[in-house]
This record gives C-alpha cells, structure tokens and sequence, in this order.
C-alpha cells in the first residue's frame, strides 16, 4: 500500500473515532460504486451524514479542509444520492460534512470537523 | 464575533471615496468570497492575500471569508485594496486588534510574499482620507514620500504585511524585509532653455510674456524653422510658481497617472506636449473600468502645447473645447462620472500650409489655396474663437540676426518679474471675486458698469463687431487681452493703443 493511501487509512480510522465519540453511528465505510468512493456514512438522529475525509501530514501545501475542491464536493453529492439509491430506509435527511485531519510526523494530531457544507 | 472592519480609498478621478471593508468568517471550506463590485484586479485579491498572509506567517483562517467592500454599489477598482481585505480578514479571527485597525484607512497591493508594493494614485487618496477625518493612514513604504506630502494626517509606512499585523497589536517576532520601492527615474535637469535664447521676433517673445501674465491661449503660425516651438517651450519658465493648492493638484494628477511623484510637490508648471497622433482619450483622459487622467489633465496650472495642430484629427482637437471653458475635464460612464482639473494654457503651433513655405515671401510654396484653406480650416471655428491670441511667425533676417546680437535680448528671469507684477496688479483688481487671472474673467463682468471702457478706447473692436470681424465671444476676449496689455506696462486701465495691440494680437492670422 502507497504511503499516501496509508495517511488517508489512518486519518479515516481517526475519524470514525472522532464521530463516534460525537454521539454518531457509523453505518458504512468506504463505499464504491462507479463514479467514486464515499469515505464515510453515518446516521445522526434523522440525519444520514455523508462524510468527506482529508487527511495531510503537514501543512505545507495548505490545511487538509483546503484539499476539498468544489469539484470533489460537487462528486461528493452525486455519490450520496446514489448511496440513497442503493439503500433502503428514511433517507429524507442527509447532510454531508468534512473532517480535516492532520496527522503530522511528531507532534499531536488535529481533527477539523466542518458539518452542513452542502 | 468573527468581524473585521476596516477603511481604504476608492478613487474616481481625482475625488477618493472612503470604503469600508468587512470581512466575516463562517464555517465552511476555505474560501474567499469578495463583494461589491470589485473589478478584475481587485477580485484577484482573493488569491494574492491568502498568499501573502500564509507567506507572511500569521495565515487567514481555515474557513470561509466572505469580504464586503462597502458602498455596495460603487465601482472600485486596482489592487490597492489588498492590505485593508487582509488586516479585516485577519481582525476577524483574532489575529490583530479589531478597534486599531477600524480607525485606520489602509493602502497598498499585497505580493505574494508578504510585501507591500506602491501603488499609484496615493496623493489623492491620503486626501480623501484626510478630508474624510481620519487620523491616520496605512501606506507601503514606497509610497510614504508621496504620502507625507498630505498635511493634517499621520502616515505609517510599513514595508510588509506581517510589519502592519505588529503595528496592529499582533504578536509577532519582526521580520525585516528588503521594502519595495518605486524606481525612481533621474530627476529631469532644471529647465535650462531661456527666453533668451530667442533671437530676433521680439513681438512673439512679447505675445508669450503677455499670454503668461494673463493666462491667455496662444496660436502660432509660421513657417517651419521660425521658432514656434522654441517659444511655445519657454512659456512654462515665464510662468510663476504653482501655490500649494495647485502644487497638490498637479502633484496628485501625477500620481494618478502613475509618474513617480517624488518626497516634494510639484512647485514649477508642467509642460505636456502630446504627439499629433494622440486619441480623444489619450488627450482628455478615459478608460472604461478605470478612468484615467489626459495630457490636458497633466498639464492642469501649465501649459498644453499641440505641435503641428492641424495633424490632430479635429474630433480630438474638439474634445479641448469644453475644458477650456470650465477648466474642468469631465468623463460620464454609464455607473460614474470622474472629474479632472484642466486649467491649463493651450499653446498651438501650425504651418500656414502642408508644405509649409507659404508667407509673405511665399515663392517657394507648392500648395494650392484650396489646399491651403483646406489644411487650416481642419482646426474649427469655435476652437480658434477661444484662442486670445493669435500670432504668425517668421522666419528671422540676418539683418534682425545681426541687430538681435547687438540689442540686450529678455531673459526669462526678467521676464518672469513682469509677469509676477502683472498678474499681482490682476489678483489686487479681481480681489473678491473667483478669478484672479485675467484669462478667466467673463466678458460680462468686464462690460459690466464699474470696468466699463470708454468707446472711445473700444472704438476700433466696437467697429470689428460691428462689421462681423470679431464674434461676441471675440469681443470679450480683446478685452480681456488689453486688461493684460495695461496690467503690463502698469496702466491703472486700458487704453485705445491697448485695446488696439489686444485685437492686433488676436486677429493676427486672418491678415
């Protein structure tokens, strides 16, 4: 596995940890179909959450919420309406949020969660 | 609260107008959003200050900023708003102090590495400013010179981005930078030429002192090679220093213009002599997005000179003919209306014909008269009426070569004391009124009871007007000419010899 691949894996892990301990449950991860992968799903209450993961080992080239182009988000929304199509139950509330994680070499890790961006 | 509020100047012609610019921040992906009519370069901003904040080491936040540029529906334009977007975007996450930076009007164009560059146009805006009750303005070092020239208003240079953030109250470690500066070109050497240097046409040096102690426009026609523009050169030395009101106009036409205005107002008239190939707005000033001041603009308290105007397309040439009424150069575009001064002395100079011999002793001229009249008639009627003085030219003798050397010849500096006298007899007379040139005073006023001249001194422009050798218009102007003529020989009023050399002076062409 690409060392690349290995950061989103662990920012991903750090995630659901940190969604979880917000109160949300997790419902599927890494969901493909063909036109992409959705990082994360969760329910929240009536809320189907839709989860955008970015994990950067520094911030050299930006923070990791600053990776989230508009084009990724607009994927992004296609992708759920398809994860509602393929799935059964109330999906009449969804909302999608991004978690930034950074995940720097030494120091502590730092986990931006921004909720409702679309 | 995530709100940064701070100050900048839009300008629009010569007036600024102060901006306020907010800046929010809300929980989204980051972004900027900038609102209110910004242009394409301001809009740029966006890029150049996270870039220059994150360079600058004290980044904007991780969120999105939404920035407001405040009247919503004034039009600005330029990059000079970039330092006031960054210190409101930085004030609203908490990095600088919100109340420092709101009492403070911020100038200047962000690069991306932090530092601050000079922009053009600072004069007028740091009055604007000062005008507009600030106490104090932010400008990047390159332009501090050209700011401090503003009285009544406390000017912090800053080289950086990151230096303005400390002056702000952000806590940061200095970090000096090389400042950038504007290249300022060798100064241009002391005026050297001298009226002096005029031989022989003693009446033309006499019609340019007396076109300088009235302010009065100048037309000169002759051959190539009689000196039109080694006199139409020497007017700007005949002319006193400017005042401080006028040093600060011509001084802030510059800056608009983007010359390099230097740590001095401009004390010694300008000189701007356009080529005949310049457009409408080459000459009177224009642009679309952003309305730039014209040669005639730039030579607002000096002089304008058309070499060879009858080369000039005459739309241009018409273009002239608002201004030199009111002095004002005014430019409508369909969402503002920019405002320059043009209270400049238009000096022409043409050929009597497109080959150019044509004259008294006119062997050698090839023209036909068709093409003669044709050539002269390209410079309109109602252009040439507001011409007082009208002069042609000739080439010199060697005979008046020969007395020229033997006869002391005016020099510029004596010269100049005429006209600094002249025009003082002018100012003490027009005392209380708007005008204190000659060149300005409405013919009304002059015929009007107290000023009124005997007709037995007005008998000869009496008879002119009467026989429609001279319009009204004309009229007023001999009048105004001889009130000249008398202030320069120290006559308390004109006299008929006055009023006779006035019409001399202006009819000069059609004999």
């Amino acid at each position: 596995m690409a060392a690349k691949d290995e950061l989103g894996r662990r920012g991903e892990v750090l995630a659901v940890a940190h969604l979880e301990a917000l109160g949300l449950e997790v419902i599927d991860r890494n969901w493909r179909c063909r036109q992409g992968e959705i990082d994360i799903v969760a329910r929240d209450g009536a809320y189907v959450v839709f989860v955008e993961v970015k994990t950067r080992s520094s911030t050299s080239f930006g923070s990791p919420l600053q990776g989230i182009t508009p084009a990724k988000l607009a994927r992004l929304r296609r992708l759920a309406a398809a994860w509602c199509a393929a799935h059964s139950g109330d999906h009449r509330w969804v909302r999608i949020d991004a978690i930034g994680v950074l995940l720097p070499r030494v120091g502590p890790v730092a986990i931006e969660h921004l909720p409702r961006i679309f | 609260m995530a709100l940064g509020r701070t100050h900048a100047v839009s300008l629009l012609g010569l007036r600024g107008a102060i901006v306020e610019i907010e800046a929010d921040i809300s929980s989204n992906l980051p972004s900027m959003v900038l609102i209110g009519l910004p242009d394409t370069a301001l809009n740029e901003a966006k890029d150049r200050v996270r870039a220059a904040a994150t360079n600058s080491g004290c980044p904007l936040a991780g969120r999105r900023i939404t920035v407001n540029l405040s009247p919503a529906a004034l039009p600005k334009h330029g990059s000079g708003f970039d330092l006031a977007i960054a210190l409101a975007a930085l004030a609203a996450n908490g990095t600088v102090s919100s109340e420092s930076i709101n009492a403070v009007v911020h100038l200047g164009e962000l690069g991306l590495d932090g530092r601050l560059r000079p922009i053009p146009g600072v004069l007028p805006a740091v009055h604007a400013a000062a005008q507009a009750g600030f106490a104090t303005v932010m400008v990047p070092t390159g332009n501090a010179e050209e700011a401090a020239l503003v009285p009544g208003i406390r000017v912090v240079a800053v080289p950086s981005l990151r230096d303005a953030v400390i002056w702000h109250g952000g806590a940061f470690a200095p970090e000096p930078v090389e400042p950038v500066l504007v290249s300022v070109p060798a100064e241009p050497e002391e005026d050297s030429s001298d009226l002096a240097d005029v031989v022989g046409n003693e009446e033309a040096v006499e019609a340019m002192v007396v076109a300088a102690a009235g302010g009065h426009h100048v037309f000169l026609l002759g051959p190539p090679g009689a000196g039109k523009t080694m006199l139409a050169a020497r007017l700007p030395g005949l002319l006193p220093d400017l005042d401080a009101q006028a040093a600060l106009e011509v001084s802030s036409v510059r800056s608009l213009s983007g010359l390099p205005v230097g740590g001095s107002l401009a004390r010694r008239p300008p000189l701007e002599a356009p080529h005949h190939t310049a457009t409408a707005a080459a000459l009177v000033g224009g642009g679309s997005a952003m309305i730039r001041p014209g040669a005639a603009a730039r030579a607002s308290h000096g002089v304008l000179f058309l070499d060879e105007v009858p080369e000039f397309s005459s739309a241009v040439l018409d273009a002239l003919r608002q201004p030199l009424e009111s002095g004002l150069i005014t430019i409508h575009r369909a969402n503002s209306v920019a405002q320059f001064p043009a209270r400049f002395q238009l000096v022409m100079a043409a050929n009597p014909c497109p080959c150019g011999q044509y004259g008294p002793r006119d062997s050698d001229c090839t023209c036909s008269p068709q093409v003669r009249r044709r050539y002269l008639a390209r410079v309109s009627g109602p252009l040439l009426d507001r011409i007082d003085i009208q002069l042609r030219v000739h080439r010199i003798t060697s005979a008046q070569m020969r007395i020229g050397d033997e006869n002391p010849r005016v020099s510029t500096e004596k010269a100049r004391a005429r006209v600094a006298t002249a025009r003082l007899v002018a100012a003490e007379r027009l005392a209380g009124t708007p005008w204190s040139l000659n060149s300005q005073v409405p013919g009304k006023w002059l015929r009007a009871a107290e000023f009124r001249l005997s007709p037995a001194v007005t008998a000869s422009i009496d008879r002119a007007l009467e026989r429609g050798g001279l319009t009204m218009r004309g009229y007023d102007r001999v009048l105004r000419l001889a009130w000249t003529l008398a202030d320069l020989d120290g006559a308390t009023a004109p006299r008929a010899d006055h009023v006779g050399r006035a019409l001399y002076l202006r009819k000069a062409m059609t004999t």
